[in-house]
């Protein structure tokens, strides 16, 4: 366990905030930590913008844990770090890439960006959202030289609709190499699906409960095969991703019971 | 060289069996594990009601080691059956014991009869785990007379082979494993976490589980549970799976030598991976080879004739 001081928190939209801890942490683009807050719980978060010096957790509000963060972490209260953990996303060879990313999904896209764009890939980056409020990192993802569209539910900014609306249009200029994946699971099905009906290869970043986070205690894995998401994932190719019967449909609590993505109870009719 | 082994009248290709606790949420995940070279795989605990097992963090390493108090959660007996259900479809054939506890002595023999009629090859009872004596009070195996009292009211309602998991925090295991032997158990799983332990973090100055305490396993255990092992061989008639801190071939066989038919792995996996069962096999076959001998049966307890 690292335990560390956080330098400094951004507001970056609504129930979402970014923590900065000055740390050499080395992850790669699509790894991820477990985040510990004493005496409240301990979660499996995605790192966001890495520097020599620093890395940023941009934690969206999205149950009790993450909750209590947005309202008790401040700049200079200590938090744990266990990790990275995980397989990252890979782009060895690939020319032209598509990011998809989906509200709270969107950090590790930023920082996959981060080194895609280093490498002299070029980057297109799709970004989702209730609206032009809840669109992240638009400014960011231009200063790293990615090509930006934007959709919104509302139409508040660009596209009035889906961000796979988008995605579909890209697929269509017959240029892309490689589609990269995270946020809503449905939408990360939709994104696999049709990078397979173009015949691109994709990689989805999955997320589940998770308890050891290195691969030994089986809270996280998935139906079809067993793979666990902590060690064989988080990232998987979309292809392998769409094999596995939950994939889009269910996940597990604590106990290891199947519930809805939505964190319901499940439709027995599954 | 022959490296199967026929347990209680179940057949292992090989000695591994993964340890319970470890990946034995789901089916597929026990069937994954089959599928990378375990020799029979052992499920996750079920109590009778759902549990979700104290909040995180519940697992962590150390250097001589893990320590864990996951809590004992599990969905519970009667939602398990959909996940020994996907097991047998994805490893038909393959050996699968069962790992049931229970809040009191009723309860146990209940989940028991449930998991009697399930298609598991062996019922292993935990009676051993040390993460919850604030909700449950001190393990059963860690009372002899205790121990007893179980062992002959499931082995009344279960009509398949049972092992006693034991704990290594007792005066005596011997006699532990004695009464457990006396009143009808088939086998001894020995043994489970040690402990509890405690790590603080000096930054934060609090322990770093949620529940403050847990289960110590890995290399710190190992030469506890040698010694377990090698009592419990010395006190009774049927068979050991041996367990706690095997991290490779050398301890695994060491385990033989004191009197496991059986090896339990677990800690393992932090090491090697998914690798870890097919590496043990093939250095235990490798061992046979130079030391000249045929059968791994040949091979156990033999630490014993000095």
């Amino acid at each position: 366990m690292l335990v560390f001081k956080i330098k400094k928190v951004i507001d970056e939209a609504p129930d979402v905030k970014s923590y900065v801890i000055e740390h050499k942490l080395n992850a790669k683009p699509g790894q991820f930590v477990m985040v510990w807050m004493p005496g409240v719980d301990e979660v499996p978060m995605s790192i966001g913008l890495q520097t020599d010096t620093e890395f940023t957790l941009s934690i969206a509000k999205a149950g009790d844990c993450t909750a209590l963060m947005h309202e008790k972490l401040s700049v200079g209260d200590k938090i744990g770090i266990r990790g990275p953990f995980g397989k990252p996303f890979t782009f060895e060879g690939k020319k032209n890439i598509v990011l998809v990313g989906g509200g709270c999904g969107t950090p590790p896209m930023l920082n996959l960006a981060q080194v895609a764009t280093a490498k002299g890939i070029k980057t297109t980056v799709l970004l989702g959202g209730r609206t032009s409020e809840h669109l992240l990192f638009e400014k960011t993802f231009k200063e790293l030289g990615c090509e930006i569209k934007v959709a919104t539910d509302d139409g508040s900014k660009g596209h009035k609709g889906y961000v796979t609306d988008l995605l579909k249009k890209e697929l269509e200029k017959g240029e892309v190499d490689c589609v990269y994946t995270c946020g809503p699971e449905l939408m990360m099905v939709t994104v696999a699906r049709l990078a397979q009906d173009f015949n691109i290869p994709s990689q989805v970043s999955l997320e589940r409960f998770m308890k050891c986070g290195f691969g030994i205690c089986g809270q996280c894995c998935i139906d079809g095969t067993g793979l666990r998401v902590c060690k064989d994932g988080p990232v998987f190719d979309g292809e392998i991703a769409l094999k596995h019967q939950e994939f889009g449909k269910y996940k597990r609590d604590s106990a290891g019971l199947m519930i809805g993505l939505d964190g319901c109870a499940l439709d027995k009719n599954l | 060289m022959n490296v199967s082994v026929k347990f209680c009248g179940i057949d292992f290709p090989n000695p591994t069996v993964l340890a319970s606790g470890y990946l034995g949420v789901t089916g597929a995940s026990l069937a994954n594990c089959i599928n990378n070279g375990a020799g029979g795989v052992t499920g996750k605990t079920l109590f009778m009601e759902p549990r979700p097992g104290h909040p995180n963090p519940t697992v962590l390493t150390f250097p001589g080691g893990l320590i864990n108090a996951v809590g004992l959660c599990g969905e519970g007996i009667k939602n398990g059956i959909h996940e020994f259900k996907k097991f047998r479809e994805m490893a038909p054939d393959a050996p699968l014991i069962g790992s049931i506890a229970g809040k009191n002595l009723k309860e146990l023999i209940e989940v028991a009869e449930i998991m009697d009629t399930y298609p598991v090859d062996m019922i292993e009872l935990n009676l051993s785990c040390p993460n919850v004596d604030d909700e449950m009070g001190r393990p059963i195996a860690c009372d002899p007379l205790m121990t007893r009292d179980a062992i002959k009211a499931v082995r009344k309602v279960v009509k398949k082979p049972i092992s006693a998991k034991l704990s290594p925090n007792v005066q005596n295991i011997g006699i532990v494993a004695k009464n457990a032997e006396n009143e009808g158990a088939d086998a001894i799983t020995a043994v489970n976490t040690m402990g509890p332990g405690m790590l603080i973090d000096i930054k934060m100055r609090r322990p770093i589980l949620s529940n403050k305490v847990g289960g110590v396993s890995g290399m710190a255990l190992h030469p506890i549970a040698v010694r377990c092992v090698y009592d419990i061989y010395k006190a009774v008639q049927i068979p050991i799976i041996a367990t706690g801190g095997i991290m490779n071939g050398k301890d695994a066989i060491e385990m033989i030598l004191a009197g496991g038919s059986l090896l339990g792995i677990g800690c393992a996996i932090t090491a090697n991976d998914l690798n870890c069962f097919t590496m043990i096999t093939d250095k235990i076959r490798e061992y046979m080879k130079e030391e000249g001998f045929t059968d791994i049966s040949e091979m156990v307890g033999l630490a014993h004739e000095i």
